[in-house]
């Protein structure tokens, strides 16, 4: 390990993204255990069903709508930021390697990481 | 709703711990418990699962990059594959009939449960085959042996090993599992990947898959936060659980058990689709 301690290789760079991974995870699992609680507590008492597809509420499927009812203080749309957050952090992930290989000027590698960049971001905008 | 709440956190935190031991992973064991026992629709239990794939293949990432086994350039390619794959998968699902994504399902099960049973009974052969491209495209790396060296090896079959990813991408937008299974199949028997670089490079590769798949269910309305909710941490925790028992416990008596739970419930999905209970 203290063979190459300052240099920038792979191993070095997947280090910083099982951090940033944990980091991402961590942050996301606040946000939803927070939404969570207060999303029990304000349904206490009622019956749940999900025997049945009705699918989310708009509010809930477009960045503006939970935006809207995050101000709102709605504990679901807590929960949703929380979950979009976790989504983020994958792809942060592979932005991470973008820079990553710049780095290491491997261009082969970095037109390799943002092809898979473009596949995620497609699908992202695609269902927004 | 507290209730089905509590329930449906240790429910999860049993599919993380079961998915954790047997290596198969959380989703394949989530879906079918909150379809089967819980009664909820599919297509919420494929959002709610695929969410807590994420959850579970970073929570783990860190870990697996301390032990040095994992191999950025050869998940970040394949990723290609599987991520297109997620995408073509996700979009395949908003179009299907739920029946036939619970026969579907059904039929993975059966076949992880076969797999799970061959694994615990003999070992992969040890190959060293190589194609020109491994070179060319600098997916051949090396791995600590353990004993303070490096051991280094090739990849070989490149075409074919994409063209696995990619099916394993499909499966997991589909089915909103992470289908390690598949990935390190693909890796491991066809493109000759050590199996421990096989295993911890597929991790990686779950989380970007399932993220690629997650923004289409999320806008579809898939993802139902009070369920997600308990799933997501509940999974998330039985899989750091299960990850750490791994270390000590003897899981072949454990694998036994959990072949036979997980035909029980392909036969289930199975029968369940077909008569159109779902």
């Amino acid at each position: 390990m203290n063979l190459r301690n300052s240099k920038f290789d792979d191993q070095k760079m997947e280090t910083i993204m099982g951090r940033l991974l944990q980091i991402g995870v961590l942050l996301a699992s606040a946000v939803v255990l927070a939404g969570g609680a207060f999303y029990v507590y304000a349904h206490l008492g009622t019956t749940v069903d999900y025997r049945t597809f009705a699918g989310e509420p708009s509010g809930f499927r477009t960045p503006k709508g939970l935006w809207h009812l995050l101000m709102q203080g709605n504990s679901a749309a807590i929960i949703q930021a929380g979950v979009i957050l976790l989504i983020a952090t994958p792809v942060a992930r592979v932005v991470f390697a973008v820079i990553g290989f710049a780095i290491e000027r491997d261009r082969l590698y970095v037109a390799v990481s943002l092809t898979v960049l473009a596949v995620l971001m497609a699908s992202l905008i695609y269902s927004s | 709703m507290l209730l089905f709440t509590l329930l449906v956190f240790a429910g999860s935190i049993g599919a993380g711990l079961l998915g954790a031991l047997t290596g198969l992973g959380g989703g394949v064991v989530l879906v079918p418990l909150l379809t089967v026992v819980f009664h909820v629709d599919i297509r919420y239990a494929i959002g709610a699962s695929l969410i807590s794939v994420i959850a579970t293949s970073s929570g783990a990432a860190a870990a697996y990059v301390r032990e040095g086994f994992s191999s950025v350039r050869i998940g970040m390619f394949l990723e290609i594959a599987t991520t297109i794959g997620a995408v073509f998968g996700a979009f395949l699902a908003t179009r299907m009939p739920t029946r036939a994504l619970a026969i579907i399902f059904g039929v993975v099960l059966l076949y992880s449960a076969w797999l799970s049973w061959r694994q615990s009974r003999c070992h992969d052969v040890e190959a060293g085959g190589s194609s020109p491209w491994s070179d060319r495209l600098r997916l051949s790396g090396s791995y600590p042996d353990g004993a303070g060296g490096q051991h280094s090896y090739k990849v070989d079959r490149i075409t074919a090993g994409f063209a696995t990813m990619f099916g394993a991408g499909t499966l997991s937008g589909l089915l909103g599992i992470g289908s390690g299974a598949v990935k390190v199949l693909a890796m491991d028997h066809v493109m000759r990947i050590p199996f421990k670089v096989s295993t911890t490079t597929s991790n990686f590769m779950i989380g970007v898959t399932a993220a690629a798949s997650a923004g289409i269910y999320l806008h579809r309305g898939y993802v139902d936060p009070g369920l997600a909710f308990p799933v997501m941490l509940g999974v998330l925790a039985g899989s750091l659980l299960g990850a750490r028992l791994l270390v000590r416990a003897r899981v072949s008596v454990l694998r036994s058990i959990f072949t036979v739970v997980i035909l029980a419930l392909g036969v289930e999905m199975i029968l369940n689709g077909a008569l159109g209970r779902m």
